[in-house]
């Protein structure tokens, strides 16, 4: 599928599959633009593929309703386009997510003001991880994966299953999570990405201003996982382990589990609302009432 | 034919760094290891070539995942999430035959390793213990708990064989530690057993009633053949039998015990337990950890409710008493809660019809699903979001990462799951 059949791979060569957060809802509230923010990030992906041949480069875009694949730098469809004025990266890329967000726009269904709605985080990981996969099955030189995602919009709780589904599997095949997250309030994180990378041994960096995002994403996610081992990264400030419990969907440090289903609840209740066993009973009488609970998912 | 290939070396210098440590010449280890002429096979015209796994493996794997939905369908979400598993080793004269290479004992080993690694993947807060049976008696290796580590290092630094196994002496031991659990945990034993014989003090038929009577789940894998009261022993119980033909067979069926099998119904007693959360402190704050009682730099977690320090998760607050959890070992095995729909295949006609018109291109991986001929490949779609993927996202998607990348991608879908 892919050229060059004489690679000469190295642990230096990288595939980086970044993911974009694309959320109108959450550019429109920012005080930068999204355009000044995404030609900084174009500016971070040349300089990847510039530091060596063999890098590839892929982007995702995170939208509010949708995700899809804007740029792959290992496509032949690439080189087709380039007309002089522009490079190819910047005319497929600007091209592909023109059309992406247009689309993201019309999937657009109202929303109440006031509080920024999730972007599709679960979605574009997932994709990501498909994409890895298919890189792992090129033979035994494929290159080094790493995942970036580049996100504003706060978590989603309704997702939180899916990341984390997400995390582990990209733990499983030994990929890293880098997480650059951009947020106008100093004391925000996201718990999510928190953990992502924590888990699955990747940097989380909170820039602490966007002017110089171009300065801070080449410092700090530019080097290959190789490379990392010589460099004097930012440390961890803590990861947020705590749960949200199922019931509020409130985020709790001390909670109730279901022994059956592993569910977290905030208070005491007689019956999990999640397998419906009664607590203290054997588990037959409940399985056998409240039945349709569990059909959607 | 490509795959058998990749998986070897190329280099001329790593195959000659082989030679060395194994002691043999090229040619002998590729005949004792992995038993090649296994996968030829004759085609029409009487040549050998090697069997293309690829379709029959994903044809194996659909046949699976069905099975698991049926099941799944039926039992729906109660499972037995909380394990306490013991595993008999049996290390008697019979284990060190060398039927499987190099021997069934160290098969056994390895196979265990793969097996508790996996086992704590899926089933986070569960316990396993191991026993081993030689010279008649049977000896508690280690106790019930939750780190994979000593259980492994356990076994490797014990791996001798003597005597005869004692399956009676096993039970008992097992029997008497699995009595004082907590009444919401299940109880299950999973024997690895090597003899055809087993040398008990007394009537094993008491033994297997008083398993029965305890709710312990009793499985065996036999290595030689099979054995009655091995049988008798997991039809009363409700366990499963089976005997393993060669190394990959035997992994296959120890690895079927990692996914917490259907609670069965007056096996345990649902409980809520109260467990603590702590939250992982900053890299280089420090501060003094009850569990070593050093002072330590590395970012431990504090105690929600007494706020002391600990180095390790899942353990219980030395000094409150507390469960102390993080919660991503709880996500861990929510993919069994809400397990995704299997795939349905595309057929070649199907492909055709314009009513379908599908983009022959992987959903997940941007892979093209057309081969040379402009011929469309076989591809699955999930019944949900309608979208294609190819066979290797279909067992990556089902296997490892448990979500659909394509209900992940559309709003439409999150909100019906929230709003119910
Ligand atoms: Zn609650
Ligand atoms: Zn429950
Ligand atoms: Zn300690
Ligand atoms: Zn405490
Ligand atoms: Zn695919
Ligand atoms: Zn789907």
């Amino acid at each position: 599928m892919s050229p060059a059949p004489s690679k000469n791979y190295t642990d230096d060569v990288s595939l980086l599959v970044v993911t974009l957060d694309t959320n109108p809802f959450f550019w429109s509230d920012f005080p930068s633009h999204f355009s000044d923010f995404l030609s900084q990030v174009l500016a971070f992906l040349n300089s990847i593929l510039l530091l060596g041949q063999l890098n590839q480069v892929v982007v995702i875009a995170t939208g509010c309703n949708s995700c899809s694949y804007v740029y792959d730098s290992s496509s032949n469809k690439n080189h087709a386009s380039t007309n002089g004025t522009m490079p190819a990266l910047y005319s497929n890329l600007l091209h592909n997510l023109d059309e992406f967000i247009a689309k993201d726009k019309q999937l657009t269904t109202a929303h109440e003001p006031g509080n920024v709605p999730s972007s599709l985080l679960s979605g574009s990981l997932s994709k990501a991880l498909c994409y890895i996969q298919r890189a792992f099955r090129s033979g035994p030189m494929h290159p080094q994966p790493r995942i970036l995602c580049l996100q504003g919009s706060p978590d989603g709780p309704e997702q939180y299953v899916a990341i984390m589904n997400a995390i582990f599997s990209a733990q499983r095949s030994s990929v890293p999570v880098d997480s650059c997250y951009i947020a106008s309030s100093n004391s925000s994180n996201s718990a999510f990405l928190q953990q992502a990378s924590y888990i699955t041994g990747g940097i989380y960096y909170k820039p602490p201003q966007l002017d110089g995002l171009f300065q801070y994403l080449s410092a700090v996610f530019a080097t290959d996982l190789h490379s990392r081992a010589f460099l004097r990264l930012p440390k961890s400030l803590g990861v947020d382990f705590r749960a949200s419990c199922f019931c509020h969907k409130k985020t709790i440090d001390t909670g109730y589990v279901c022994s059956v289903c592993l569910s977290i609840f905030c208070e005491h209740h007689d019956k999990c609302s999640t397998c419906s066993s009664v607590f203290g009973q054997a588990q037959s009488v409940a399985a056998s009432t409240d039945n349709r609970k569990r059909k959607a998912e | 034919m490509n795959n058998s290939i990749a998986g070897r070396p190329l280099n001329e210098d790593d195959e000659e760094d082989e030679v060395n440590e194994d002691g043999l010449e090229a040619w002998e280890r590729a005949y004792t290891e992995d038993r090649s002429w296994e996968s030829l096979q004759e085609d029409e015209s009487g040549l050998l070539r090697s069997i293309d796994t690829s379709a029959v493996q994903h044809a194996q794997y659909r046949r699976r995942l069905r099975a698991l939905a049926a099941n799944a369908a039926t039992a729906r979400i109660q499972k037995g999430l909380i394990r306490y598993l013991y595993i008999v080793v049996d290390l008697s004269k019979a284990a060190s035959e060398r039927d499987f290479r190099p021997s069934r004992m160290a098969v056994i080993a390895k196979q265990v390793e793969t097996f508790i690694r996996e086992f704590f993947d899926q089933n986070p807060l569960s316990h396993v213990g191991l026993v081993t049976t030689k010279d008649g008696v049977a000896s508690c290796l280690t106790d019930l708990g939750g780190s994979p580590e000593s259980h492994i290092k356990a076994l490797m630094g014990k791996l001798e064989c003597s005597g005869d196994a004692s399956l009676q002496n096993a039970l008992d031991l097992v029997h008497s530690n699995l009595n004082q659990i907590p009444s919401y945990g299940h109880r299950e034993v999973l024997i690895l057993y090597s003899a055809l014989s087993t040398c008990d003090p007394s009537d094993i038929m008491e033994t297997i009633q008083k398993c029965k009577k305890g709710k312990m789940r009793c499985s065996v894998i036999g290595l030689a053949a099979e054995m009655f009261i091995c049988k008798h022993l997991c039809q009363e119980t409700g366990g499963t039998y089976s005997i393993a033909l060669d190394e990959s067979h035997f992994k296959e069926l120890i690895l079927e015990h990692c996914p917490p099998p259907p609670a069965i119904a007056e096996y345990a007693t649902a409980n809520l337990i109260k467990m603590g959360f702590p939250q992982r402190a900053a890299e280089g704050s420090v501060a003094i950890c009850t569990c070593h009682e050093e002072a330590k730099t590395e970012g431990g977690y504090t105690c929600p409710r007494c706020k002391v320090r600990v180095c390790e998760l899942p353990t219980e607050c030395r000094i409150c008493g507390l469960t102390l959890i993080s919660s991503p070992h709880l996500a861990r095995s929510y993919h069994h809660l809400f397990p995704i729909v299997p795939f349905v295949e595309i057929s070649a006609s199907f492909q055709n019809d314009p009513s379908h018109r599908f983009p022959n291109t992987c959903f997940g991986c941007e892979e093209s699903l057309l081969s040379q001929g402009n011929k469309p490949e076989l591809s699955v779609y999930c019944p949900k979001c309608k979208q294609q993927f190819c066979f290797d996202c279909d067992i990556y998607i089902h296997e490892s990462l448990h979500n659909c990348p394509g209900c992940e991608s559309f709003r439409h879908s999150k909100s019906i799951t929230t709003a119910q």
